[in-house]
């Protein structure tokens, strides 16, 4: 069979890479598409198509310029090729007469490539630039040269040696190197071996596992093959949350395409190679992350951890030997394959090698997804990349790490990020969501916003966890509402230490980090709320105090209406008061009030 | 082997051992609360974390292995705070009742909470407002007083094979419950207790009657007469300390005469009349090719309900004797009452049993009845007849042994081995034996159908044809039976067995759902050798060799099988099917 050759592909590509045609590229990832582009996809496509121009217009993943989708990339021959931002039908309208017919770059549109400079795109190479939903596109930037290179040159020892030279830990969040990972399970006698990708992706605030499957399936299905490979697994499974439609569609999709060009089945390049892939998807639960619970759920049981050893990679799926790779480990696999380990290492720190994508959110100008060397200083990211603080206020903090992670204040915003350092501050890598703070946050809200996180995604299976992390939300709450004592902090304290030493998984042990992290670096912050009963950034709802400012009020009687204790006395001739002791501190009349004379603080 | 050390003592253990096993071997006992010795680590607790020295990481005693060079610490400052506050944390979430729960003063929790010496716990008190379970009448489910150990649920889904129970909701809302949120009476459910007998707390304990027996008990216009089950004798000991399978029949005899029993009889007797009637049926079904192969023992209610729920297609299978207490009962109030000039509806009948799932089979059907009755009207588990004990003020250790009543008392050693798996085969092959041959099978024992290992498939020789038996015990372990009859008959290829025993709980009845907490394999086996002693030590060793069952069929029921023993003491079993195919 002609596909199943090596050099099929390898020629496909030389061909493909020749053609010279204009094109219009349209970011198509959830992000994009929530944002508009369809619309532009639309638009684009029919009017090429009115218009008989030899162009191409093709999706693409997500560029991470989240905060300007949607972005459209037009490349006409003979002219440098232009993102634009912000595109709606009417710029797209105007793209198209001014650039496309009329090959006049419409600057005001043009994205400012702000925060760029300082990213280096391994993960998210193909994001922006291949059409996801085709393997020619991502066959002729270069795809399937790693899974090429491994089947005709590589012995299943050279592939762990050339990941161990390249330093690749685990993205998953705990940093684990993946050449161990991998060589436990080839070492593993079985007559049956598995490889996963998690992309169980539940961090609040975090996407990059979504863009990455959106926007380029089939560098995280290369990365499965070289792992079947290795270890000699014949079959693979991607567990993807259910709340990622598009994601799954598209990772399916590609399966298929892979299937026909025989990248997947028997005799995978004329080399004796059997692999498959099966999706299957995870019903929502946050715990199905963790790996012995995503092999519960994939085996069809409650989605419950158990305890390790055995790791998974000696007895994982149905009892056999199974690598788990989180969604960004995988998508490096291909390419430092192809490009070599050495080239990897030198990018990154000395022990946290190649590049890391954030979810870069909060209060910051340019949130998105972006994608740095380790070791890029916190400060570099927020300012440099992030563009600063969302309305040039002041920095507070950086949350990285998710429910996991833990908060890092201001003054270590100096940090190079890699794995070490983030723990040493009491946070975690994570799987690579960074939220940043700024002087309106509460840093007992937002451990509190965590701890009901964790409280409704604990599992259930193991008490410190279970009842841990519901007394800690119970602490948490007392001391947002000025109820709180010292002893109080002293107890929630012996609950984080428990529940981080005795918790059964990673998700148990972590959860007590943000009310650790926020105890260490901003412990005035919680007397504040528990002796001085206030909440300086104005988030505890419960310690603010409500007046009705009498030059502002306009005697109408709404707040005195929807007032549920009425705290409110006074008549539309004189006015409104509001009684401080009657007062619960709902804030109603503070939302009702259409003329700011309610004041809260 | 693996070389490690514990407490800067040096370990030498096999490989594979855990480092809670391991810490045993230099006398040190490192703290749990959800490990059960028999069971698989769940690891939910977390009570027994350990240090390795030199990390920071604490890991759990109960399902880590120790490894070569290892260095453990088992207790220090750290780690006795931290397993303090996880104890903590779960009395938090526990209601506390010890005063009104049925396991007060045999509780793993409380136990535990003593051993720390807990007086105050410093979180608040957060309960789940949970309703009992009691729909069963046999077992009852409080989920509000559950640790979510995962005992039951694990011992219901994987050693009973019947996914009665799981985890359902999560985190703190985590219970649990049959799936589907359903009453554990409309679930797979079949009594058998076992989850009860693994519970740590007061979660999932037996329906308890006892009050309703002192009813009777005082009660002067009754009758009361009680039976004892074989099992019972060498598990009520544990009750009063004494954990070695002690036989204390004779003090159970008097014991029971001393609640206020008027007549004390053994089930043991029932189970002889059973062999004879079971043997006799297998010899028509083996040797007179009249009905189905392989025979299937039903002298255990959770086998029949299980069966009736998921393998009626077999029913032609099972043997139409009923229980041996059924049997007893039946005859109390006919024979016994005749007899004695006794008004049978004044006969209060009351079982004790080891087993939760007798409280369902005393009115499954309406052959229970058949004596114009309810044949035995109360069946009480080992651990209801302790608290009576203890409540009645009888010092049962030091009483003097009495002996039963000899008609419906006296037993063989065959009727007594029925308690341990195995038993019934063995005292029915003794009998088939001697029916066919028309002599007593001199060996006396079948070695091969006795001991714990899950399946026992073996054949024996008689008058040179050879019967193929398995004894089964755990309905995990059925399932491969049965697949392996079905398979036979499906390909029209000759039976793997003529004769099938399969008791629902691990070990038999000595392993019974109503038996005092506590057991593990070796408890066990210790309560089996208790019986397998008293077969040893007994005259007589064959049921038909029973001159009190000679009498009862010369006196009163004729023949086995006859029309007589038919009506009274045979059953029929109905297709309950659970789920449509």
């Amino acid at each position: 069979m002609e596909k199943t050759d090596s050099n099929y592909i390898k020629n496909l590509r030389d061909k493909l890479k020749k053609q010279k045609q204009s094109w219009v590229r349209v970011g198509m990832a959830t992000c994009g598409i929530a944002a508009g582009s369809d619309q532009a996809f639309s638009f684009f496509t029919d009017k090429i198509k009115e218009s008989s121009l030899d162009i191409k217009v093709s999706k693409c993943g997500c560029a991470g310029m989240c905060y300007v989708e949607p972005l459209v990339e037009v490349g006409i021959q003979g002219m440098e090729s232009v993102l634009y931002c912000n595109v709606d039908l009417a710029a797209a309208s105007e793209i198209f007469e001014k650039h496309i017919l009329g090959n006049k770059v419409v600057t005001r549109l043009v994205y400012n490539g702000k925060g760029l400079d300082k990213q280096k795109r391994i993960v998210l190479r193909n994001c922006s630039v291949v059409n996801p939903e085709s393997i020619e596109d991502y066959i002729a930037f270069d795809g399937y040269q790693g899974l090429i290179k491994v089947l005709t040159k590589c012995s299943s020892d050279d592939v762990i040696n050339e990941l161990k030279i390249s330093g690749l830990r685990g993205r998953g969040g705990g940093g684990f190197p993946t050449w161990m990972k991998w060589n436990f399970a080839k070492n593993a006698v079985s007559d049956q071996k598995y490889i996963i990708c998690n992309a169980d992706e539940g961090d609040p605030g975090a996407y990059m596992d979504r863009s990455v499957l959106e926007g380029d399936p089939h560098s995280v299905l290369e990365g499965m093959m070289i792992a079947g490979y290795t270890i000699g697994a014949s079959k693979g499974f991607l567990y993807i949350r259910a709340e990622y439609p598009l994601a799954i569609e598209r990772i399916q999709n590609a399966i298929n395409q892979a299937r026909e060009y025989g990248l997947l089945g028997d005799n995978i390049l004329n080399r004796n190679f059997q692999f498959d892939l099966e999706v299957r998807l995870g019903a929502g639960a946050f715990v199905c992350g963790e790996e012995t619970a995503l092999i519960a759920s994939i085996e069809g049981k409650r989605g419950y951890p158990r305890p390790r050893p055995p790791y998974p990679s000696l007895k994982g799926l149905w009892g056999k030997p199974t690598v788990i790779n989180n969604v960004e480990t995988l998508a490096n696999i291909a390419i430092i394959l192809d490009k070599g380990g050495k080239w990897f290492s030198e990018i990154g720190t000395e022990h946290s090698k190649g590049t890391k994508v954030f979810a870069l959110t909060g209060k910051v100008k340019s949130s998105g997804l972006i994608e740095v060397p380790m070791g890029t200083t916190l400060r570099e990211i927020v300012f440099d990349v992030g563009g600063g603080v969302l309305y040039d206020k002041k920095i507070k903090a950086v949350q990285t790490g998710g429910p996991s992670g833990g908060v890092i204040p201001s003054e270590f915003l100096d940090t190079p990020v890699d794995y070490e350092n983030l723990q040493n501050l009491g946070s975690i890598m994570g799987s690579g969501g960074m939220i940043v703070m700024d002087e309106d946050d509460c840093m007992v809200d937002i451990a509190k916003f965590y701890m009901q996180f964790c409280v409704d995604e604990s599992c259930g299976k193991c008490a410190p966890c279970r009842i841990g992390t519901y007394q800690m939300l119970q602490y948490l709450t007392k001391i947002s509402r000025g109820q709180a004592t010292e002893a109080d902090i002293d107890n929630l304290e012996d609950i984080c230490h428990a529940v981080q030493k005795a918790a059964l998984c990673g998700l148990g042990q972590t959860a007590p980090n943000p009310v650790l992290s926020t105890l260490k670096y901003f412990h005035e912050e919680y007397l504040e709320h528990v002796k001085g009963k206030k909440c300086s950034a104005g988030k505890c709802v419960r310690l603010l105090n409500y007046k009705i400012i009498r030059n502002a009020c306009k005697k109408c009687g709404a707040c005195f209406h929807v007032c549920p204790v009425k705290a409110i006395s006074g008549n539309k001739n004189d006015g409104y008061t509001i009684d401080s002791t009657k007062c619960i501190k709902c804030g109603k009349c503070y939302d009702t009030c259409r003329f700011d004379a309610v004041k809260r603080g | 082997m693996v070389k490690a050390t514990i407490n800067g003592l040096e370990v030498t253990v096999k490989r594979g051992t855990t480092i809670l096993d391991a810490a045993k071997t230099i006398n040190v006992k490192i703290p749990t609360l959800c490990k059960h010795a028999d069971l698989p680590a769940s690891a939910a607790c977390g009570i027994c974390v350990v240090k390795v020295k030199g990390t920071t990481k604490m890991i759990r005693a109960c399902c880590t292995p120790l490894e070569e060079k290892m260095d453990i610490i088992t207790h220090d400052a750290e780690l006795q705070k931290i397993r303090r506050t996880v104890l903590e944390l779960i009395l938090s979430n526990h209601p506390n009742d010890c005063l009104q729960c049925p396991r007060n003063n045999n509780c793993e929790l409380q136990s535990l909470a003593a051993d720390f010496g807990i007086c105050e716990v410093p979180f608040p008190q957060f309960l789940r407002e949970l309703p009992a379970d009691k729909s069963t009448k046999t077992i009852n489910l409080i989920p509000e007083k559950c640790i979510l150990c995962g005992r039951c649920v694990y011992v219901c889904q994987e050693i009973q094979d019947v996914w009665a129970l799981s985890f359902i909701e999560r985190g703190h809302q985590t219970r649990i419950s049959p799936a589907g949120d359903i009453n554990l009476s409309e679930s797979p459910c079949i009594q058998c207790g076992q989850c009860s007998a693994h519970c740590p707390t007061g979660a999932i304990s037996e329906f308890d009657e006892t009050s309703v027996v002192w009813d009777n008990l005082y009660n002067e216009d009754k009758y009361c007469v009680v039976q004892i089950a074989p099992a019972v004798r060498v598990a009520i000991g544990e009750a009063f300390g004494f954990r070695n399978g002690e036989n204390f029949t004779g003090k159970l005899y008097a014991a029971l005469r001393r609640l206020g029993f008027k007549a004390v009889f053994d089930t043991c007797f029932g189970a002889d009349l059973t062999i004879m009637e079971e043997a006799t049926e297998f010899v028509q079904r083996f040797a007179h090719k009249k009905g189905k192969l392989p025979l299937i023992t039903t002298c255990c209610p959770s086998w029949v309900d299980f069966m009736e729920k998921f393998y009626p297609d077999m029913i032609e299978n099972f043997s139409s004797a009923k229980s041996p207490h059924e049997m007893l009962g039946v005859m109390a109030k006919t024979y016994y009452a005749q007899k004695n000039s006794i008004d049978p509806s004044k006969i209060y009948m009351v079982s004790i049993m080891p087993c939760t799932s007798k409280k369902y089979e005393i009115s499954r059907s309406k052959e229970m009845f058949v004596s114009g009755y309810q044949d035995v009207d109360v069946s009480l588990t080992t651990r209801e007849l302790a608290r009576m004990l203890k409540q009645a003020g009888i010092d049962f250790v030091n009483l003097e042994p009495e002996e039963p009543e000899n008609i419906l008392g006296e037993y063989t050693g065959a009727g007594v081995i029925f308690g341990a798996t195995g038993g019934v085969m063995e005292a029915a092959l003794r009998t088939a034996y001697y029916f066919i041959t028309g002599e007593n099978y001199k060996e006396i024992k079948f070695e091969s159908v006795r001991g714990l290992e899950g399946v026992k498939e073996t054949s024996i020789n008689i008058q040179g044809t050879e019967v193929r038996i398995a004894v089964a015990h755990g309905i995990g372990n059925v399932e491969y039976v049965i697949k392996k009859i079905e398979a036979a008959l499906a390909s029209g290829q000759d039976l793997p067995y003529h004769f099938v025993e399969v008791m629902a709980c691990p070990g038999g009845c000595v392993g019974g759902g109503g038996q005092p907490y506590g057991a593990t394999d070796s408890l066990r086996l210790i309560r089996a050798k208790g019986l397998y002693d008293d077969d040893d030590s007994k005259n007589l060793r064959y049921s038909h060799d029973n001159p009190f069952i000679k009498k009862i069929y010369k006196e009163y029921l004729g023949a086995p099988l006859s029309e007589k023993a038919h009506k009274l003491l045979h059953t029929r079993y109905l297709p309950r099917p659970l789920y449509k195919k």
